[in-house]
């Protein structure tokens, strides 16, 4: 009987762990395709960002990190990896912003429980006159959206 | 292909005169051509000069400021951020007013960037002072230390900001030169505003280039340095005080 019991209970917590990881891997996938259980992340200009996605989602902090202290203190104002470009680019034409509820940064921030620090200083809110560069499509590789 | 011991020595000459003949107007131009990727360095320094005798009553300057840079007052003139401000001058014995514009006096040695524990307070290769604002911690030593008062503190959580000019609570900030028009070529918002719409009193340039407007009016006349004593070597000059 106590053999049963064990047994039963080992499928079921063997059961529960299958459904776990299916569930990660439900979950990652839909992120990775802007749907279901992860974050929906609006891309609304360019096809490409300034580096390839898989690259951005991962080392987009450290790239604005590196360009902020070499516009602050050396002056060196390129657009590539300037947070001014980030915003530029990629607010909601709606609501010209990166934040609210379906704000680029702040979807996916909201999603992974990790605080922004940049907009209590920074604006969220596009530069109007600007015009934000996007890259060339033909050359940068990497995964789409 | 082989040079003749007389040619060598012929386009060697032409090389050497065409340095020697260029270089005055040549800098001047790269130096205003500075390239979005190149550093800021030190063959160049920033300054004002303004000259008291024209500026009167007007405010043209400091309305061009807090409008380029986004400063909001909050109604409470105590602690509301203040980048420049119009100073009231009075001779006691004659009674004779002058106002002049007070801001940032973009030091050689600031006062400011040697009281600073994190660094946040820096000057800039091209003598622009600033406050990194990424690492200020808001311990306010550097407007104790400024002999200008020309340093605020952000009290209020700020909202619309100006791309160009992120401002923070608990950060301190003051004049940045209009460091973003300068990068890019241009003259402060007060030089342009005071030129445009008040009296012509403010002159904006390179200092260390000889063939710069501020820097002929500078040798032209006199000017003075506020609190000369303290021998801070300040880029803004004052001319009639």
């Amino acid at each position: 009987m106590r053999r049963k019991t064990s047994i039963i209970a080992g499928v079921i917590a063997a059961l529960a762990a299958s459904l776990f990881a299916a569930g990660m891997v439900r979950a990652t996938d839909s992120a990775a395709k802007s749907g279901g259980l992860g974050p929906v992340v609006k891309i609304h200009r360019g096809e490409q960002c300034v580096e390839p996605t898989d690259d951005m989602r991962r080392n987009h902090m450290k790239y604005i990190l590196h360009q902020r202290d070499k516009t602050m203190h050396q002056g060196i104002r390129t657009t590539k990896h300037s947070f001014k470009n980030c915003v530029d680019c990629h607010a909601d034409p709606a609501t010209n912003s990166v934040l609210g509820q379906d704000g680029f940064c702040s979807s996916c921030h909201e999603y992974a429980s990790v605080k922004i620090d940049c907009f209590t200083c920074h604006t969220d809110k596009r530069d109007k006159d600007a015009v934000a560069a996007v890259p060339e499509t033909s050359t940068v590789k990497g995964a789409k959206p | 292909m082989s040079l003749s011991r007389r040619e060598f020595i012929g386009i060697g000459t032409a090389a050497v005169a065409g340095a020697a003949l260029a270089p005055g107007l040549r800098l001047v131009e790269l130096a205003q051509a500075r390239s979005p990727d190149e550093a800021v360095t030190s063959l160049q320094r920033w300054g004002l000069l303004v000259d008291i005798n024209k500026c009167h009553d007007c405010d043209a300057c400091v309305t061009a400021c807090h409008e380029e840079n986004g400063i909001q007052s909050h109604g409470r003139p105590a602690t509301d951020a203040q980048w420049i401000r119009k100073v009231t001058l009075k001779d006691k014995q004659t009674g004779y007013v002058q106002s002049l514009p007070v801001m940032c006096q973009h030091c050689e040695h600031p006062q400011c960037v040697d009281v600073c524990p994190t660094g946040a307070s820096f000057k800039r290769a091209d003598g622009i002072v600033l406050v990194d604002k990424h690492i200020c911690i808001g311990c306010r030593y550097c407007m104790m230390a400024c002999p200008y008062k020309a340093r605020s503190f952000v009290h209020e959580v700020t909202t619309d900001q100006k791309p160009h000019a992120p401002r923070g609570m608990g950060t301190v900030e003051s004049c940045t030169l209009c460091v973003h028009r300068v990068d890019a070529g241009k003259i402060p918002a007060c030089v342009e505003a005071c030129n445009k719409d008040g009296n012509q009193a403010m002159v904006f340039g390179d200092l260390k280039d000889p063939n710069s407007a501020i820097t002929k009016q500078l040798a032209s006349a006199a000017s003075t340095q506020l609190r000369p004593d303290l021998n801070l070597n300040t880029g803004v000059r004052y001319r009639g005080i």
